[in-house]
């Protein structure tokens, strides 16, 4: 008796199971726009400031995790990327204050500074992506002072910035603004990675002769996976020139490079969820520990302590669950499969 | 042509600087194929406990010890108690982790000493001698020089002369082999986690006196610097590191001197640019085969 195992064809339950399952992240979204929208009329003005930079923290963090976590390219410099963002918008809005057409632009131009990037990045490998990544991001003071008639050094920009239509207030307006951008992000990258990109950035990250014999362009892939990366590394920075009405380059220090990493590690590399997790964190553990550190009335713990206890987190995880908290309950029911 | 020769002598200076530092990591590269972006942190710690011992004791010397010891020490415990226990299944955890190791450091430092410039006097003056008019080189110079040349020749003896030099550099070659016939491979990597950290150590305390101070971020420009003389001298070659650093420091002072302080670090990116793209393996490395 041979055994024949039967050709898959996709039985008709299956087929509408899958168009369901297309349908997932726009149901999603639509959810997590509603669950805003309500929390942002509930919540007093201090924590809707708060939750509007979760949603701005959430843009770069699911764009970062798209490129390490799914195609293994860790970057280093996404907080001069959002700083790209955030002075295009700061110029543009002092000439025009123009908000949408603004960050429109400012998505524009840190996409073509990432591609930049990415061109470079497509022909390096580990530690020396991170070390020019690393080296992108501690030059932005640099930049800023050296251009200072365009960029004011160390002062840096405010953003002119209309005030909310109607009686909305300042935070509430801010929230919306910045989930409207999150949301967007996720909608755009759950779409993106779930097709056809998603499917060759794994490819490339996993074995590169094999996806290259696969007929995946590798070289194009990992130049597609910065630019997309940078591109809501972009919306971000714009979105966090909203929320302060300002930018300085002291507001992108190389530590926020390397907490975006540590959120998306913490997270869950290469999972939304996870980086709507590391998004939360990067939000709630500093001001936690502000709070820790006003009781304590000490002024050394100030930001040191968040500091601190970020670095102890990441080496945790990173010993303990190299794939990040998202990755736990996966982890347990397939015990054999690498993160 | 005063101003050149001037110039010329401070990059060098600098350049020493750099290129122990470089060696720190090329050391490390070699025995754990692991770009230590935490050395810059470790560096920086040890130079706060030695200046902190220099200024309870009031003795230069003594701190000095204390911050080299300390990097012995620091490099040996990071190694054992963290970076041994990395999934190694992707290079990217070791980075990763080590980034981790940046943030605790500087987070502690902070809690300790704050987030002000401290000062770091130097343990000579930092005046120029004027050599036929034109001031060339302090006596601060001529100790950076002496003390990188001698961590230079110190570790070439330990390499080529030594077997303990040998067995580290057959743990690192090929690990297997090297269990079997008996040499303790976990021990060798810790001492050259320690050797490296130390190495670190000793150029942090360098280039703390010619730097605006002690900040728990002092060191990032100086890892760049250094990360991008390793990268020009192969990352794999010690001798390329030294003459890197040298490259990058001569660069840095010409390009301070002549178009401005500020544009420095952007010389730097662009010199890691250029290196990355037309030399990845470096001036001093030999081409690997490709891997895809």
């Amino acid at each position: 008796m041979t055994i024949v195992e039967p050709v898959t064809t996709k039985t008709k339950n299956q087929q509408k199971s899958l168009r369901i399952a297309k349908l997932v992240p726009l149901l999603v979204v639509t959810a997590g726009a509603i669950i805003v929208v309500v929390l942002t009329y509930t919540l007093p003005p201090f924590r809707n400031y708060q939750l509007a930079t979760i949603g701005a923290y959430l843009c770069v963090t699911a764009g970062l995790t798209v490129l390490t976590g799914l195609n293994g390219q860790l970057s280093l410099g996404h907080g001069a990327l959002m700083a790209t963002g955030a002075y295009t918008l700061a110029i543009w809005q002092n000439k025009f204050d123009l908000l949408l057409p603004g960050i429109v632009l400012a998505v524009l131009v840190t996409t073509v500074a990432g591609a930049v990037i990415g061109l470079a990045a497509a022909r390096l490998r580990g530690p020396y992506l991170a070390g020019l990544t690393l080296a992108v991001a501690v030059v932005v003071p640099s930049i800023t002072s050296t251009f200072d008639r365009t960029f004011n050094s160390d002062q840096g920009l405010s953003v002119a910035l209309e005030p909310p239509p109607g009686t909305i207030p300042v935070e509430q307006w801010q929230a919306w603004i910045c989930w409207a951008g999150a949301l967007l992000t996720v909608l755009v990258l759950a779409y993106l990675v779930g097709g056809r990109f998603g499917r060759d950035l794994r490819a490339v990250r996993d074995d590169e002769t094999a996806a290259k014999l696969a007929g995946v362009g590798v070289a194009r892939t990992q130049i597609m996976a910065f630019v997309v990366s940078a591109a809501c590394a972009g919306l971000s920075g714009a979105l966090f020139a909203v929320l302060s009405q300002s930018v300085s380059p002291g507001a992108f220090p190389l530590s926020l490079s390397l907490f975006l990493v540590m959120a998306i590690v913490i997270g869950g590399l290469g999972r939304l969820t996870g980086a709507l997790i590391g998004a939360v964190l990067l939000v709630v553990l500093p001001s936690a520990a502000q709070s820790i550190a006003e009781k304590a009335g000490s002024q050394h713990l100030e930001g040191n302590l968040a500091l601190t206890f970020f670095g102890v987190v990441l080496v945790l995880v990173m010993l303990a669950a190299p794939g990040g908290l998202a990755s736990w309950k996966a982890r347990r029911k397939l015990p054999t499969q690498k993160g | 042509m005063d101003r050149f020769l001037y110039l010329t002598f401070d990059g060098l200076s600098r350049g020493a600087v750099y290129s122990a530092f470089a060696l720190a990591l090329v050391l490390i590269w070699r025995a754990a194929r692991i770009v230590n972006f935490a050395q810059g942190a470790m560096a920086v710690a040890t130079a706060y406990a030695g200046y902190s011992v220099a200024d309870a004791t009031g003795s230069y010397w003594l701190g000095f010890v204390v911050a080299i010891t300390g990097g012995l020490v620091l490099g040996a415990v990071v190694e054992r108690v963290v970076m041994r226990f990395v999934d190694r299944s992707s290079p990217l955890n070791g980075v990763v982790v080590a980034l981790g190791l940046v943030l605790i450091i500087q987070g502690v430092l902070g809690m300790i000493y704050g987030n002000e410039y401290r000062p770091a006097p130097a343990p000579f003056s930092r005046d120029a001698f004027e050599i036929g008019g034109v001031a060339l080189l302090s006596r601060y110079d001529l100790f950076v020089f002496a003390a990188v040349g001698a961590v230079v020749v110190l570790l070439t003896l330990l390499f080529t002369r030594t077997s303990t030099g040998l067995r580290m550099r057959a743990a690192a070659f090929a690990p297997d082999v090297s269990r079997l016939l008996g040499v303790p491979v976990g021990g060798m990597l810790t001492l050259g986690w320690a050797l490296a950290a130390a190495v670190g150590s000793l150029a942090g305390m360098l280039v703390v006196p010619t730097e605006l101070g002690l900040h728990p971020n002092a060191m990032d420009l100086l890892f760049i610097s250094a990360f991008t003389a390793a990268v020009l001298g192969g990352l794999d070659s010690p001798v390329g590191a030294v003459a890197g650093g040298l490259l990058v420091g001569l660069l840095l002072a010409y390009v301070g001197g002549y178009l401005g302080a500020t544009v420095a670090p952007m010389a730097v990116l662009i010199l890691l640019v250029v290196v990355l793209l037309g030399r990845p393996d470096g001036l001093f490395g030999k081409a690997k085969a490709r891997t895809a």
